[in-house]
């Protein structure tokens, strides 16, 4: 049944470096995307009207730009940012490139996934905490953080989740991985099987990020009775 | 002391202003208990919370052993606030923290060393008694097992002052009576002035020292709690001590007296006596009265008989046998 060029695919090893680029590509655009959107979305929730250090034009400044990128749907957005991507990295092309395009798409989604999961801490518990004496900063750090903990975590493997996406995208223009794969050795040669052996080594590597997340999660919970 | 001069609280909204508190003067001593009393939505969580500038009141000010709390910087509250325990109706345990970790947090945000912080949280698990649940999370305790974690978190930094929100309000009336009595037990062994924030009248009568009525955002009355409760003037301390059970709203046009104890020696079977000396039945309408260390603390609503005589022998006997009594509005 399986085509020929699969089985090629698999000796040159083109496949294998698909998945490897693939989750490469993932993990590191996740990773950046929260080292931006992390602070973002504390911003987002410190500087709230409800927060604890209200400051209303810095808010909305934020909520504005983080706004702004999140509507331009991901294929346009990639390909305005490759200017960028070639500035940071020297080229507009390539994995590198990608992943440049890739944190910046992710960024302003994990600002709103970090804000969300923070929101959910309950109002109490951060009234207790400023009775107590706690500057500001160290509320959000002693106890926004890890309270909402559990929370960030299943937020981190759904953005995970929604990046693995982009970059499957990313694979139309100049990008690697199972979406480059799928597109150059599947659609444009009119091999299907492969175009199916993407969508299931993708929906696998999904299972797995979510598998662990969510039992990661759970462990962290202490709010679960054990 | 704490001393809350003229203190006003407005909320503003789009369409209106909505007026919290007005022009709330108040004396807290050191070493009382001291309640506040109030229907909800009276102005007392607004007021709890000005005291330890969690809400900034729109004019006045609140004094702390003659500082003025107003006039801090926003550092040198911090530091205050950590003079002032606080403990709220839902607990506002860090769910993430084990009951350890809970007490040594007010320590650690003190800067103090890690070693010596939990040399203090236990300590003070021994003073609520819950020494063995060091490593349990707040999920997996009781209501009552939860205030006793957020009293020894309150307690953490030696506050001089603890402020208690509807600290109770959560609790199953049994739980209520426990950590009514711990309270009591920190505020005469480590002479902690306690601030009591309730609805509920049986919370001030257990405790309390001294009590202020609020009502729509003012203060009906301030007194000693015993006083209140046996002359209450103002409408809302009769509305909040006078039990509104269907059988007292019912109009049946003889007279009613409530009788109160004060002290009066619990041994005593004062109802009986009254009934067998004076020869005649009176309806028990009301009864709560409880027995702290041989005295009897309450009050009794009885029904006099209709006939005037007799109604008129019961009124004599109280008045010769010293008890207190006031005629309730038929």
């Amino acid at each position: 049944m399986l085509s020929e060029m699969l089985a090629k695919l698999w000796q040159n090893g083109i496949l294998q470096l698909g998945i490897w680029e693939t989750l490469y590509m993932t993990l590191l655009s996740t990773l950046f995307a929260y080292i931006i959107g992390l602070p973002l979305g504390l911003l987002l929730v410190v500087t709230d009207s409800e927060g604890i250090r209200p400051i209303k034009w810095l808010n909305r400044t934020v909520g504005i730009i983080v706004n702004a990128f999140r509507s331009i749907p991901f294929i346009i957005l990639m390909v305005a940012m490759l200017p960028v991507a070639k500035f940071v990295v020297g080229s507009s092309l390539g994995n590198r490139a990608m992943i440049v395009t890739l944190v910046i798409a992710a960024a302003p989604y994990v600002a709103r996934m970090v804000e969300s999961s923070i929101k959910e801490v309950d109002a109490g518990v951060i009234e207790a905490a400023k009775a107590m004496g706690t500057p500001a900063f160290t509320i959000v750090w002693k106890v926004l953080i890890p309270e909402a903990k559990p929370s960030l975590i299943i937020g981190s493997v759904i953005s995970m989740v929604t990046v693995l996406g982009y970059s499957a995208m990313a694979g139309t223009i100049g990008g690697g991985g199972l979406g480059q794969i799928a597109i150059t050795y599947g659609y444009q040669k009119y091999n299907d099987d492969i175009v199916w052996i993407c969508v299931a080594l993708t929906i696998i590597i999904v299972q797995i990020i979510q598998e662990l997340g969510t039992a990661l999660a759970h462990r962290t919970d202490k709010r679960i009775r054990k | 002391m704490i001393e809350i001069k003229n203190l006003n609280k407005t909320y503003k909204t789009k369409d209106r202003d909505i007026v919290a508190l007005d022009g709330i003067d108040l004396e807290i001593h050191d070493g009382e208990i001291f309640g506040i009393i109030g229907l909800s939505g009276a102005g007392k969580s607004t007021l709890v919370r000005c005291i330890n500038l969690l809400e900034r009141p729109t004019s006045g000010d609140v004094v702390l052993d003659g500082r003025s709390l107003m006039s801090l910087s926003r550092r040198e509250l911090l530091t205050v606030r950590r003079n002032i325990g606080m403990i709220f109706q839902s607990f506002n345990l860090f769910e993430q923290r084990s009951v350890l970790r809970n007490i040594t947090y007010p320590l650690e945000i003190a800067g103090e060393k890690k070693s010596l912080s939990e040399v203090r949280a236990r300590e003070l698990l021994a003073l609520v008694g819950l020494s063995e649940r060091e490593k349990f999370y707040p999920a997996q305790l009781s209501g009552g097992q939860k205030q006793r974690v957020a009293i020894a978190r309150a307690l953490a930094t030696r506050p001089k002052y603890l402020l208690c929100d509807e600290a109770t309000s959560a609790l199953d009336p049994n739980t209520t009576s426990q950590i009514l009595s711990l309270l009591r037990d920190i505020n005469r062994t480590l002479g902690v002035t306690i601030v009591i924030i309730t609805h509920e009248m049986k919370v001030i009568d257990r405790i309390c020292d001294r009590v202020a009525v609020i009502d729509r955002s003012r203060i009906a009355e301030v007194g000693a709690v015993s006083e209140i409760f046996a002359h209450p003037r103002s409408e809302i301390a009769r509305e909040l001590i006078l039990p509104r059970s269907p059988l007292t709203e019912k109009k049946i046009g003889s007279r009613r007296l409530r009788i109160i104890f004060d002290g009066e020696e619990s041994a005593r079977p004062v109802l009986s006596q009254l009934i067998l000396e004076c020869q005649t039945p009176v309806n028990i309408m009301f009864a709560d009265t409880k027995d702290i260390d041989g005295r009897a603390f309450g009050q009794i609503i009885v029904q006099l008989p209709e006939d005037e005589n007799q109604a008129q022998r019961v009124v004599g006997w109280l008045n010769s046998n010293n008890m207190k009594y006031e005629e309730v509005g038929v």
